[in-house]
């Protein structure tokens, strides 16, 4: 069973990563990054049946991707209001 | 216990409404599939005996950043014609860089020894309470700390300013 939830994770995980490489929507690659995430949460959650450990890392990165998307989040919708687009090829310059 | 059919149906749930994700030009759908593969991915948390984990994972993705993505989305939301046309780029590269490194992965879990990793043991909500609130307090208060910056931050970052004068 673990190498099942470690497949799935790889799987996960590859797909997050396609999804960061070709959207061109900010919003898109946040969902991509959030794949990522689940698949390293599931890595350590198969792993964690002798000691808790994983469950602990699990939690704590929980927390930091539900920070990551609503910052993330407010700097789409700053962006959004200065460029008027979130497409990431467009926004190419620095100066506010 | 959750039967082993079960966690298959769901990780198999995963993998192909992730697929969706990457193929569909929609973002609001994308938004939604993402929900089905939170939920699955919460099950087989649950089937490997992490309760906490699970309902924390429904709690927090589906309740909380599904719904600031969708408000997200429907913030910044474009004409639907003119970025469907191009919605992918780079795909030729993504497509050799993700097989390739799903390949890499998929070789060294074959290769791995699990020997007799069990996989779901019993809930054990009791104890991760208890370690949580002595072995790995630290991080807990810094986690609380973390989430108290991140909402000024967000509030402040998002918020238009007020004119001086």
């Amino acid at each position: 069973m673990v190498e099942f939830y470690f497949i799935v994770s790889a799987f996960l995980f590859s797909l997050g990563l396609a999804i960061v490489l070709t959207r061109k929507n900010a919003i898109f690659a946040l969902i991509g990054i959030e794949l990522m995430l689940n698949a390293a949460n599931l890595n350590l959650i198969a792993v964690s049946s002798d000691t808790m450990e994983g469950q602990f890392f699990t939690l704590f990165v929980i927390v930091i991707a539900a920070a990551e998307a609503a910052l993330a989040l407010a700097i789409v919708l700053k962006v959004y209001q200065y460029f008027k687009t979130i497409n990431l090829n467009e926004i190419n310059q620095l100066k506010g | 216990m959750i039967s082993q059919g079960v966690m298959y149906f769901f990780g198999l749930l995963a993998i192909l409404s992730s697929l969706y994700i990457l193929f569909t030009n929609n973002i609001l759908y994308a938004a939604f599939s993402l929900v089905v593969t939170l939920l699955s991915v919460a099950i087989l948390y649950l089937a490997a005996g992490a309760e906490f984990v699970g309902v924390t994972q429904i709690i927090i993705y589906v309740g909380g950043i599904i719904v600031l993505m969708i408000f997200g989305i429907m913030l910044t939301n474009e004409q639907r014609v003119k970025t469907n046309k191009k919605a992918a780029h780079n795909k030729f590269m993504a497509f050799v860089i993700s097989i390739s490194i799903f390949s890499i992965l998929l070789y060294a879990i074959l290769r791995l020894n699990f020997g007799d990793t069990k996989i779901g043991v019993e809930g054990n909500v009791k104890e991760l309470g208890l370690a949580l609130m002595t072995e790995y307090l630290l991080p807990f208060e810094l986690a609380a700390v973390l989430l108290l910056l991140v909402l000024m931050a967000a509030s402040v970052i998002a918020s238009r300013k007020k004119e001086i004068n």
